[in-house]
């Protein structure tokens, strides 16, 4: 039995949705004139170390949630000022008028933010609050009462060897309880999986479908820099089967970010999601932005996609899930962190309501009813159809898209429904010829390796590999064989090679480079892999992203 | 025996710095800062002596802005029983840092002071050489390995093709070196128990730290990338290359 530590309300993740549940908890126990003990347990470094965002912020739920956080120095400086919306052909590219461009892609009064400082402004008003962040231990197991209730998590050890043997640095993990525990891991989170399946969730939802966010830091020539622009594109270099966009962000210092978000619903498997964001940099309308500038950071994330149609149950007796563990993601507004943040206060409501008459370890179902006549289910509920549509390819997509947000004003009555998991959607690499992609040159484009380096990924190499396989045989007697080997690029960090010795070919696991961005979890054709937390503090340290 | 064990906060080790593109300095907004590496095996052996029953209190010092207070609680969970913040904006030198820790030591009057060999930022390796002499006690730098009975230490000191055994009366400074200890996994119940310990600020007029410079950075530039090796078919060809090379 390990150690436990007690608390009121344990939660999971230091992101904005986690955050977002810990600030309005002691802002609520102060109006009650009540105690709330808040432990988070964050499996980066520090806060915002695994945070990876475009973003544009649209700062409602913070201004809920903190009125004054201007005044709190929070790091919203660069306002939004220009929005543009280009179609991307292989050579040239066509800008959507303004006055065609939907509501949702409106972004009048948002902000360009990295993501990662708002996370660490945000993890210290809440400490300034009492909450106690425990940065460096992920919370690696759930732990369920006598009746099947979740009454906490179990933190990872540290010391463990690669052959599973102890080092004599060993420290066990460590239970911590609390009357209601909060999952806020963001997409894909391994617990959330697990409770998912462990209450059924999803059973009355579409499957969640995710996409992987690919992005990059650049300083670019100051005489090309326009703050506050905020561009998107659709088209080259994915094909019209593929869902998927890109962003460009005029952020302030000479910075831009720029990135790809590619739906993991994809069927090729030749395709690399990686490659085709090198390749978007080489197209004329982004390249002469980034002529004579710097690459700075790199990073990569999966984004749960689905909105509202594939949003699972909330609730389950003894805890919640918020932000993108549930996949509150508008996907339409490619927008998530004000739902994670209104999610993340929802919860606390629900929470401390509950404290408040005494109980513990039940379903909170306030919360789920507070979702439900929110503006934030409002927004979700208008823009049902943008990922089911999109997956019918971006013609059809862009028309009814077009047509229920721009002609209908989201007021449309039907609903698609998508029921296939990512991972079934990928075909035979049979199906398709081979996609070649041109080699890296150094100054646009760069390879895997280059770009993990500026994630300042770290992994203390002596540990049981992190990506565990339910059959080790398969990934060269199924993958290889019918998808030729799809790991291998879908992984934007380079973890998945196969090797051959002596005629036998085996895959390599490069753990050390993992970027936690859970794409193999979700896209592994039978699901073979599964992520589980490394040793804490392992992961990138992203700055600013 | 008191012992007080000097650190400083630096750029996290896994994060990769950046020139600033004016070349004015190194760009570290948002970067993760943590305890210079050496520093903390400075603290794990301090730590290791009290657990030992040689050391009775183990003090950490830094000097540095607020932020340097995490750097401190960090010490104070791997086992430092208090800290001291000498709060500073300014950015010192080794000099004024080494006057500093003399003044505040005065009062704290530490049987071993010890300082990591070098921060991984500045990579000075100067501090804890200028307080010995500042405080004319004995040092040893680049330790190994320390034993200590009837107040004199005996140590490693890892020196160019070997090592140096030394024996120091104390008061003494010791310097650590990578291999002297491999510190601890911090744990949660130990960083709670941080939380509790006592800070000790001390403003800087107390000590009126000045940060009177020796030193001016005329430019910071990044080392030139290697270029690309080519490959040669003949042994002639390496020959003709060489020659007009």
């Amino acid at each position: 039995m390990s150690e436990v530590m007690e608390y009121d309300v344990v939660i999971v993740g230091a992101g904005p949705s986690g955050l977002a549940t810990a600030i309005k908890l002691k802002q609520l126990a102060e109006i009650q004139q009540t105690e709330i003990n808040v432990c988070v347990l964050e499996k980066g470094s520090e806060p915002g170390a695994h945070i990876l965002s475009g973003a544009v912020m649209d700062p409602q739920a913070l201004t809920e949630l903190l009125p004054d956080w201007e005044a709190l120095g929070a790091p919203l400086k660069t306002r939004v000022v220009a929005d543009e919306f280009h179609f991307l052909g292989s050579k040239g590219s066509y800008k959507l008028p303004h006055f065609l461009l939907p509501d949702c892609f409106h972004n009048e009064g948002n902000y360009i933010v990295s993501l990662g400082d708002v996370t660490k402004w945000l993890a210290a008003q809440a400490e300034s609050l009492g909450v106690e962040i425990f940065s460096g231990f992920p919370a690696q197991k759930v732990v369920y009462g006598a009746q099947g209730e979740v009454i906490g998590v179990e933190t990872g050890a540290f010391g463990i060897n690669k052959d599973g043997s102890l080092s004599d640095g060993y420290q066990p993990g460590m239970e911590i309880h609390g009357k209601y525990t909060v999952f806020a891991e963001g997409a894909r989170g391994h617990l959330g999986k697990e409770l998912i399946k462990q209450f059924g969730l999803d059973n009355e939802a579409d499957s969640q479908s995710y996409g992987l966010g690919i992005k990059e830091v650049w300083e670019i020539k100051p005489e090309l820099h326009e703050e506050g622009k905020v561009i998107h594109t659709a088209g080259w270099p994915l094909d019209r089967h593929t869902y998927g966009g890109a962003f460009l962000y005029h952020a302030a210092d000479n910075k831009i970010f720029i990135g790809m978000v590619v739906g993991l619903g994809y069927e090729n498997p030749h395709l690399s999601p990686f490659e085709e964001f090198q390749k978007l940099k080489t197209h004329p309308f982004v390249a002469r932005l980034l002529e004579g500038g710097k690459r700075i950071s790199y990073g990569a994330r999966a984004i749960a996609a689905g909105g509202l149609n594939s949003l699972p149950k909330l609730c389950f007796p003894g805890g919640v899930l918020v932000g993108c563990d549930a996949g509150f993601l508008n996907a339409s507004r490619i927008k998530g962190s004000h739902a994670a943040i209104k999610s993340g206060a929802m919860a606390a409501e629900a929470i401390a309501q509950a404290l408040q008459q005494g109980r513990q370890r039940d379903v909170l179902s306030t919360y789920a009813d507070l979702f439900k006549s929110s503006w934030l289910q409002a927004e979700l509920h208008k823009a049902r159809n943008f990922k089911p549509w999109m997956n019918k390819g971006l013609i059809i997509g862009t028309l009814m898209v077009g047509l229920e947000q721009k002609i209908l004003r989201g007021k449309y009555f039907w609903t698609v429904h998508s029921r296939t998991k990512d991972a079934a959607k990928l075909k035979r690499a049979s199906a398709f010829p081979k996609i070649q992609y041109s080699k890296p040159d150094g100054k646009l484009t760069f390879d895997r390796l280059s770009s993990v380096y500026l994630s300042n990924t770290n992994h203390n190499d002596n540990q049981p590999v992190h990506l565990r396989l339910t059959d080790p045989k398969i990934p060269v007697m199924h993958n290889l064989a019918h998808y030729d080997g799809p790991e291998s690029r879908y992984c934007p960090a380079g973890v998945y090679e196969f090797s051959e010795e002596g005629g036998d070919k085996k895959l390599v696991i490069n753990a050390q480079n993992c970027l936690h961005c859970k794409t193999c979890d979700i896209k592994d054709p039978l699901q073979n892999i599964t992520w589980v937390t490394p040793e804490g503090g392992g992961g990138p340290n992203y700055t600013s992203m | 025996m008191k012992v007080l064990v000097c650190i400083k906060k630096v750029v996290d080790s896994n994060v990769k710095i950046r020139v600033k593109a004016d070349g004015s300095g190194v760009d570290v907004t948002g970067a993760k800062m943590s305890m210079n590496p050496y520093d903390e095996i400075a603290i794990e052996e301090a730590v290791r002596l009290k657990e030992k029953g040689i050391a009775t209190e183990v003090i950490a010092i830094t000097c540095g802005d607020q932020g340097s207070t995490e750097t401190l609680r960090n010490a104070l969970a791997i086992g430092a029983d208090s800290a001291v913040l000498v709060e500073t904006g300014m950015d010192l030198q080794p000099l004024a840092i080494a006057k500093t820790l003399t003044k505040v030591n005065a009062s704290i009057n530490a049987d071993l002071i010890f300082f990591g060999k070098q921060a991984i930022d500045d990579d000075s390796n100067q501090t804890g050489q200028m307080f010995a002499a500042l405080n004319d006690f004995p040092q040893a730098t680049n330790i190994s390995e320390i034993t200590i009975a009837d107040r004199v230490a005996i140590v490693k000191r890892e020196v160019d093709g070997g090592v140096e055994n030394v024996k120091l009366q104390l008061p003494a400074v010791l310097t650590t070196d990578l291999r002297l200890n491999e510190p601890r996994f911090v744990t949660l119940p130990n960083i709670m128990k941080a939380k509790k310990k006592e800070i000790r600020v001390v403003p800087n007029a107390e000590v009126q730290m000045t940060n009177q410079s020796r030193l001016t950075v005329k430019n910071y530039f990044e080392p030139k990338g290697r270029e690309p090796g080519i490959i040669l078919s003949s042994v002639e060809e390496l020959v003709e290359k060489l020659k007009n090379a």
